[in-house]
């Protein structure tokens, strides 16, 4: 085979974080410009001009969470296993809220009255808001840690069920990421907003993103100061070679304040975490200068290094176990097989670049500012 | 220990979002073909009538995609929400091709569907006409994927079981992606897919006939989706005798309950037309038989047996005893036991340990269990023929009499030019709308509860496969899935007869006014 099995555990750790980071960055996107509808859009022609710029786009991008949540089933089986059994009522509320959102983009249009068009708005707004806050606090817990264990059968538990379950997953930390999530994402909506829509709207998204901007930065910093007081996870060995229980067979400690064990030993990574914040720090910047090309790529570096911050801090492990440290999940043992690893590899190395392409020609092909005049003449 | 409700629960669940979900693929696998070819036939002809038909269906293949696109996302979350015993023990290859489903089918076609609505005044007529192709390319791909899925479900070959990791591990790729029960699957179900939107598409055209509206529109419509129903109801009953000869060779189980075969009969076996199963008794209590005919079609011969359901819960009952020896020799290995000949006497019952996992649902201790338990397995190890023996008649049925008759007939009036003046028939077609939808439910309550008890087939017990969650959780999730579904369904029929009702904006009827003036 091309790599050894080492090397695709972690050429796939990279792909997946890949995948999140098309996610926030297309879908995330789509899913800020449709929650700014309301504080940007003062009436319903003004909505539709916001809308007509996602439109052709918003179910591409979409695609990067389907692929990605595809992705997680084929490369880490055990990661989608435990995770989406145990965050069962957070993964259904983010179904619930997605599934307003095709139904909102196209049955707006086909009802006349301005309280049918209002109504599927606020839809698009709310079912766009949810997911962004819910992802940002599944982050927050995944830091944290979460209660699900592995039994001598390879079934997955968590602890738990219904209210007793979701409700610890909305703790103070948690909703603090949940809204640092929202934050960035608004930031980054509205930047897209200034490139694409006509200033006598825009100019209400280039207010809200310097102050959104500079919010995220600010919480960011209080985030890593707070959580710098986490507990982290150090791996100390795998299950023996020939063992029968290859995740719990692993030796796992916990280390008292040891979530950026990686940053303090390694401290040249701390470039990571920094990027981030002086990402959104010179999105807000140039959002201020009203520069929205340089904005959405300091956003789209903010996002993404914000990403890979929480991603490398918990490197190798995926999912930590705060209920049994040793089933928690890593790239070395939560992975699909030698084989499936290759062949998906190959699947994306021929798919990726070609997707990637007819969606930047898409793109670049319904480009142009939109304003209510240009809309009107559409239809 | 799981719970019999949480799991029975779980299935009702999974029941209700894919019949649910598969309302509205059918008829996207179709009508985006059809607009595909009104769409060609305007590039080619320059003639506006064939724009205003793209755009007047694409407008209804709009609302039906919507919710199509979000019910579909319900599918991907489930096999980890409330499955994920399965997704541990056969995402190393189940999803794989999920996962290139969403690379290759979901991109395309989701990248062009947004062009599709939103590029008319952007593109050129020939490429407007390639992202209407791709995205209709697009659709049907993804069905291809989710197929060859679904296919290894049905015929798990390609894979071998991991001890050390307690799970299913590819072996073959091709293999899976070429299977020939998935390619089979895939082709009966876009042909029964064109069926479905052609008769859509007629049917809402014979109402525009009916009210004297849009009548060239209408009957132009119809032309097109007769022409595209007429092959693929072809194509549905050639494929639709291929699966059953794969069910023979791969699923006996399913085959003999879809026939309500109990008794192995001598070759070639007669075909019952009707018959009243009483599954207690394990026989028919009454049954009219064609002879010969089971034999033909589901071995293609005339010298080879079908194996009835008595036999096969017999044979089952060996591979029972068997599997609790493997589970047996497993558990061992996985609680430490090093011994070489542990190993090597797992690797000889492990063909059986599906079988064996079996006990699991009826054995107190699935280890050891006693002989009563495992006949309560063997028995239990085959579906219901209740279930399968109807479904699999109503999807025949509905649409042998809705393809058949009403796309036969409607051909030849058709070809007589005599269809708009034959009000009735005219009704019959605007009826006759939901028959194939609900050939299509049937067709999936049969490949599905024609392989129980098992998730995947001799592998996986579907008993085993839910995820370890609480009677509250499921029950509650499957309430919302139920109220917020319920409320989608209204809407999207709503908006359809809105806009059927509305019919086409006729810009060609307008040009031609216009032409004539000059």
């Amino acid at each position: 085979m091309l790599f050894d099995y080492t090397t695709l555990q972690v050429i796939w750790w990279i792909l997946i974080g890949v995948l999140l980071i098309g996610f926030a960055l297309t879908n995330g996107m789509d899913m800020a410009v449709s929650a700014l509808l309301f504080p940007v859009g003062k009436n319903s022609a003004e909505r539709k001009v916001l809308i007509s710029t996602i439109v052709p786009h918003w179910d591409g991008n979409q695609v990067w969470l389907i692929t990605a949540g595809g992705a997680i089933f084929a490369a880490w089986p055990e990661v989608y296993a435990a995770s989406f059994s145990g965050l069962y009522w957070a993964m259904l509320l983010v179904l619930f809220a997605i599934w307003l959102r095709p139904l909102a983009f196209d049955y707006r249009n086909h009802g006349e009255t301005e309280i049918w068009k209002k109504r599927w708005d606020i839809a698009l707004s709310v079912g766009s808001l949810i997911p962004m806050l819910i992802f940002g606090v599944a982050f927050g817990n995944l830091l944290q840690g979460l209660p699900f264990y592995a039994d001598e059968n390879m079934r997955w538990h968590y602890d738990g069920y219904f209210l007793s379950a979701l409700l610890p997953l909305l703790n103070p930390f948690a909703l603090l990421c949940g809204v640092i999530s929202v934050l960035m994402l608004i930031t980054h909506g509205c930047m897209w907003i200034m490139l694409r829509v006509d200033e006598s709207i825009s100019l209400r998204a280039r207010k809200i993103a310097v102050i959104s901007a500079l919010l995220t930065v600010v919480l960011f910093v209080v985030a890593g100061l707070w959580s710098y007081n986490f507990n982290g996870y150090v791996l100390n060995s795998l299950a023996p070679s020939g063992a029968f229980n290859t995740i719990t067979g692993k030796s796992v400690s916990v280390v008292e304040h040891g979530l950026f064990l990686h940053y303090v030993n390694y401290p040249v990574t701390v470039v990571v975490p920094a990027l981030a914040g002086f990402g959104m720090l010179f999105a807000g910047i140039f959002a201020f200068k009203g520069n929205a090309v340089k904005g959405i790529i300091a956003s789209s570096v903010g996002i993404a290094f914000t990403i890979i911050t929480a991603g490398a801090a918990l490197f190798p492990f995926i999912l930590p176990s705060s209920k049994d440290v040793n089933s928690s999940l890593t790239i070395w043992d939560a992975t699909s097989s030698h084989f499936t690893l290759q062949v998906m590899l190959y699947a994306v190395i021929v798919f990726v670049p070609l997707a990637l392409a007819y969606t930047i020609w898409a793109y670049y092909r319904m480009w142009g500012k939109a304003s209510v005049d240009t809309v009107k003449e559409d239809h | 220990m799981i719970s019999q409700a949480m799991v029975e629960l779980s299935r009702w669940q999974f029941a209700a979002t894919s019949l649910y979900h598969f309302i509205f693929v059918p008829l996207t696998l179709g009508i985006s073909w059809l607009i595909f070819i009104m769409e060609l036939m305007y590039v080619r002809t320059g003639d506006v009538l064939y724009r205003d038909m793209t755009k007047f269906w694409g407008k209804l293949f709009g609302i039906n995609f919507a919710i199509g696109v979000a019910t579909g996302i319900t599918l991907e979350f489930e096999f980890g929400t409330n499955w994920s015993n399965y997704s541990h023990y056969v995402g190393d290859i189940f999803g794989a091709p999920l996962a290139i489903e969403g690379l290759l089918a979901f991109f395309l076609e989701s990248t062009f569907i947004g062009l599709f609505f939103t590029g008319w005044n952007r593109f050129s007529k020939k490429a407007h006409l390639a992202i209407t192709f791709l995205t209709a390319l697009g659709s049907n791909l993804s069905a291809m994927w989710i197929l060859i899925a679904n296919g290894w479900m049905q015929y798990p070959e390609f894979a071998v079981f991991s001890p050390e990791k307690m799970r299913m591990e590819m072996v073959d790729f091709f293999g899976l992606v070429f299977s020939p029960v998935a390619q089979v699957k895939f082709a009966h179900t876009v042909c029964a897919g064109y069926v479905t939107a052609s008769m859509f598409v007629i049917g809402v055209s014979a109402f525009m006939l009916l009210k004297k509206r849009h009548i060239d529109f209408a009957k132009r419509s119809m032309t097109v989706a007769l022409a595209f129903g007429f092959c693929a109801m072809a194509g549905s009953a050639l494929t639709g005798d291929l699966s059953a000869v794969g069910v023979t060779n791969h699923q006996p189980a399913k085959l003999a309950a879809m026939e309500a075969e109990y008794e192995t009969q001598e070759a070639p076996a007669s075909w019952s037309v009707f018959a009243i199963p009483n599954e207690e008794k394990m026989e028919n209590t009454f049954a009219i038989k064609v002879p010969w005919l089971l034999g033909i079609i589901a071995t293609h011969s005339l010298d080879k047996e079908v194996i009835g359901l008595r036999d096969i819960v017999a044979q089952n009952e060996e591979r029972i005893k068997n599997g609790a020896i493997a589970h047996q020799l497993l558990t061992k290995l996985r609680q430490g036991n090093n011994d070489p000949s542990v190993y090597e006497a797992f690797k000889q019952h492990e063909n059986d340990l599906g079988y064996g996992l079996l006990l699991v649902e009826h054995a107190a201790d699935p280890l050891n269990p006693t002989e009563a338990e495992i006949k309560t397995a063997a028995r239990n190890s085959v579906p219901s023929v209740w279930i399968s023996y109807f479904s699999f008649r109503l999807m025949l049925g509905l649409l042998g009499v809705a393809g058949i008759l009403v796309l036969g007939t409607a051909f030849f009036l058709w070809y007589k030019r005599d269809l708009e003046n034959r009000t009735l028939f005219l009704k019959c077609l605007l009826w006759a709308i939901p028959v194939p939808f609900l050939a299509c439910e049937f067709g999936w309550i049969l490949a599905e509860l024609g392989r129980q008890p098992w998730a995947i087939q001799g592998i996986l017990p579907t008993f085993m496969a839910t995820s370890s969650l609480s009677v509250v959780d499921v029950a509650l999730s499957l309430i919302c899935f139920i109220a917020i579904y319920t409320v989608f369904l209204i809407i999207e029929m709503y908006l359809m007869i809105k806009a059927i009702k509305k019919g086409p904006l006729e810009t060609s009827a307008l040009e031609s006014a216009f032409a004539g003036g000059k």
